[in-house]
């Protein structure tokens, strides 16, 4: 069976410095994959890389068997690689429902007819379908810039959401939430993971031993283990490289 | 008269006319490098530093006193309107822009109000005639040319030896970290705009006894700097210096081969390309 | 309700020649071509977030080509008019293409630069573009089912320009409602964001330049039938600055501020014309205090304290 995601020997060079280098990385369908490792280690230059951010130095990007490499970051959300924002990136003046529905009509845009009648209640069903899954539909009508902190995280996976991922790539989601909001963001990953492969750069431990299925460990540059959540625990290299003990 | 002749003549204009192209354009880098912004009014400072000289040296009849009080008043309009305008918006690109557009006009049409339509003469202080083999030249316009270079190194001096032109240099490295080494960034960003308002002025001055001075003279004089700076880099002196020359060359040839309106349509759509292509890693804007 | 308002707005206008005396049916009749003018630029300013210096290179290319067509070709005024809107196409997608990759400071002066080689070149071809002077049309009328209508008749004049601002005005609500003007908005506030939620934004910017300088030359076009005259002024900055005063003034980002913004704009300047030499001055005034103060401009202003539902 092929993969759902391969990245062969994938490296970005900025300047002198190799962000990430020779990569292989390999995620199967429906897998939720940890992606940890000490700041600075290229988790989020990879996932830029996977998700058409950044075009890489060297090596290729396979999207279940296609090479799309070449591809631009929108016709890869096309394919259904949707990345979420480290630093939260949402459209601050536009209110709740509009900032999902920007995303639930990029589905709905195919003909010309398209432009020129929406199918306005086909986008409503998606945009109110992602709202209630985050738990956000009762706070549509807000400015997004009204928002608490953990709720913007929040519509952030939303808007993702509505795009209906094949791979969704989640960069850091539990950043600055408290310990209550962490437990509701573990929940709705494993719901979206039903659906959807997950691959999630992750710093709290505690979250990583919770959702992932496998874990992939990067330090400067370079996948240095990868295994079971036990497995990496237990790993020499890591606890030295990362942990830290 | 024969080709050579031809050649060095245009050679000697082209010189003259880059060299004080390079102070108006200096003052529009200084503004763009320190300050992050686009100071559209630069052509107006420039215009205005010829209005008053034309004031002064008529009405007290002394060019060389034209010359300093120029740059001083010029650069006084300057800093109010720093103070009453680009500082309450905090030099956000975009209002600045509208901003000094509007700035532009107000003083282009007080002078239009107070001064008049006309295009008028200062006559040169020094009236003497250069004589090469095969025609004379004006005496006047090399020694423009001298002080436009003596005033482009003495600039130079004062950005790499003093205190404010460290200042200066490190506000346009990092305007944060300037801040957090005490650097008063405020005071910093008011002198820069005046010290550019006053180096257009003095350009404009120097400019009045072979052009004539006229409300509308800041277009061509603001288009130019536009041209000379993007073409040798954002708040780079050297750049700016070697631009200038090439543009003021240049523009001279194809001037005196084809038309000077021609030259100005390559000029622009040059510049307008190189823009477009280096695209906005010129303004320090984040690419992603 | 929004497209009430907007419709009302328009059946007043159309109202107005009624009651008004003569004077006023021509200044009207120009504030309206004008007004679409604005509409267009504010397409690009006010939704997609690109400042532009060189809008008048658009309303220009309609007018010459247009003008010259008529005046050289002696093709009737509907095939000038389309003539006009074909030119401004084309040049307004020729800027999108050379713009594609600038954005702020940069998009503003490559445009400034385009447009002054445009203004140029029309000083340069004065041969066949009367420069400066420009040439006059005469005897220009629309043969509509049967009848014989002169431009130059006040009347037709003013519901010329009236059908013209009505079309740029719905075809501006349109696109600001549609999926695309959600689009052009969320470049402005975000463009890499747009791009992660699978937009091809350089496409969307190409588009908001075309479409914004589309509705300028069609603009450009209409004022040369009405007010038969070509000249080189059209092209120069302060017809690139006007429009954006007059978005600016009247609330860049809104549906009705174009309008709104050109008609205050354009009874100031006329006022102050009789006043001095120097009218334009309040135009460098108006830019000042409206950045200044009310930077969201007149029904930008009202939208924020009474109107949110204003588009």
């Amino acid at each position: 069976m092929t993969a759902l995601l391969e990245t062969k020997a994938i490296s970005k060079r900025f300047g002198g410095l190799e962000a990430v280098s020779g990569v292989d990385l390999r995620l199967e369908r429906g897998e939720v994959r940890a992606l940890i490792g000490p700041n600075g280690a290229g988790k989020t230059t990879l996932v830029s890389l996977i998700s058409g951010r950044l075009s890489p130095t060297s090596g290729r990007v396979l999207f279940a068997g296609r090479d799309v490499t070449s591809l631009r970051a929108w016709d890869r959300v096309g394919l259904g690689i949707v990345y979420t924002f480290q630093v939260t990136s949402i459209y601050r003046g536009f209110s709740v429902y509009d900032n999902v529905a920007l995303a639930a009509q990029r589905r709905r845009l195919r003909a010309l007819a398209d432009w020129i009648a929406l199918d306005r209640q086909a986008v409503a069903r998606d945009v109110e379908a992602a709202l209630a899954t985050v738990g956000l539909w009762a706070l549509r009508d807000q400015p997004a810039r009204a928002l608490a902190y953990g709720h913007q995280r929040l519509l952030e996976v939303a808007m993702a959401l509505a795009l209906r991922p094949e791979l969704l790539i989640l960069d850091e989601p539990s950043q600055g939430l408290a310990a209550a909001e962490i437990d509701g963001l573990c929940g709705l990953v494993r719901d979206i993971a039903r659906a959807a492969t997950v691959l999630v750069i992750e710093h709290n431990m505690a979250v990583v031993l919770e959702l992932a299925g496998r874990v992939t460990v990067m330090d400067q540059g370079r996948i240095i283990a990868e295994g079971t959540p036990r497995e990496i625990e237990a790993h020499a290299e890591v606890q030295k490289a990362y942990l830290g003990r | 008269m024969s080709l050579e002749a031809h050649l060095f003549l245009a050679l000697l204009e082209g010189t003259v006319g880059a060299l004080v192209l390079a102070l108006t354009a200096l003052g529009l880098s200084l503004v763009f490098g320190v300050m992050r912004i686009v100071n559209v009014a630069h052509g107006a400072f420039f215009m205005l530093g010829a209005i008053v000289t034309w004031y002064v040296s008529t009405l007290l009849g002394s060019f060389l006193l034209a010359l300093v009080v120029a740059p001083l008043v010029v650069g006084a309009v300057a800093v109010v309107a720093d103070r009453l305008v680009l500082r309450p918006i905090g030099y956000e690109p975009e209002s600045t822009i509208v901003a000094t557009i509007g700035l532009l006009y107000i003083l282009e049409q007080a002078v239009l109000m107070i001064y008049g339509p006309y295009a008028r003469p200062v006559t040169a202080p020094i009236y003497f005639r250069v004589d090469f083999p095969s025609f004379g030249y004006s005496g006047y316009k090399l020694i423009v040319g001298g002080v436009a270079a003596i005033l482009l190194v003495a600039t130079w001096i004062a950005l790499a030896r003093t205190k404010l032109g460290l200042y200066m240099r490190a506000t346009q490295q990092d305007r944060e970290i300037a801040q957090a080494f005490a650097v008063p960034v405020g005071r910093v960003y008011t002198t820069a705009f005046g010290a550019g308002a006053g180096l257009a002025a003095v350009a404009g001055a120097l400019i009045v006894p072979v052009q004539q001075a006229h409300y509308l003279m800041g277009l061509d004089a603001l288009l130019l700097s536009f041209v000379v700076v993007i073409l040798g880099g954002l708040g780079s002196l050297r750049g700016t210096l070697v631009a200038a020359f090439v543009v003021g060359l240049s523009d001279g040839a194809v001037s005196v081969l084809f038309s000077p309106t021609l030259a100005k349509i390559v000029a622009t759509l040059l510049v307008a390309l190189v823009l477009a292509v280096r695209g906005r890693g010129l303004f320090g804007e984040e690419i992603a | 309700m929004t497209l009430g308002l907007h419709l009302g707005v328009l059946a007043l206008l159309g109202g107005l020649q009624l009651v008004l005396p003569p004077f006023h049916h021509g200044m009207l009749a120009r504030i309206m071509v004008l007004a679409a003018y604005a509409a267009g630029y504010n397409l690009l300013l006010g939704y997609a977030g690109l400042m532009s210096l060189g809008h008048a290179m658009f309303f220009a290319a309609g007018m010459y080509g247009t003008g010259l067509t008529i005046h050289y070709l002696g093709v009737g005024v509907i095939t000038g008019f389309l003539l006009g809107v074909v030119a401004g196409l084309a040049v307004a997608a020729a800027v999108g293409l050379i713009t594609l990759r600038t954005a702020g400071p940069a998009f503003l002066i490559v445009t400034m630069m385009l447009a002054q080689a445009f203004y140029l070149a029309t000083l340069y071809f004065n041969e066949i573009t009367g420069g400066d002077q420009g040439f006059i049309l005469s005897g220009l009328h629309l043969d509509l089912a049967g009848r014989r209508l002169p431009l130059a008749d006040p009347a037709v004049k003013y519901n010329v320009a009236l059908v013209v601002f009505a079309a740029c005005l719905l075809l501006n609500f349109w696109i600001v409602r549609s999926p695309a003007g959600r689009i052009l908005l969320a470049l402005r506030e975000n463009e890499e964001r747009t791009r992660l939620l699978g937009y091809n934004t350089p496409r969307y910017r190409l588009f908001a330049v075309t479409v914004s300088g589309l509705v300028a030359a069609v603009a450009g076009s209409a004022y040369t039938l009405l007010f038969s005259y070509v000249g080189s002024t059209f092209a120069g900055i302060l017809y690139s600055i006007y429009p954006l005063l007059w978005a600016l003034l009247g609330g860049a980002g809104t549906i009705l501020g174009p309008l709104v913004g050109t008609l205050v704009m354009t009874y100031l300047v006329d006022v102050a014309s009789s006043l001095t030499t120097g009218y334009l001055i309040v135009v460098g005034a108006t830019l000042v205090v409206t950045i200044l103060w009310v930077p969201a401009g007149i029904v930008g202003g009202i939208r924020a304290r009474w109107a949110p539902w204003l588009p």
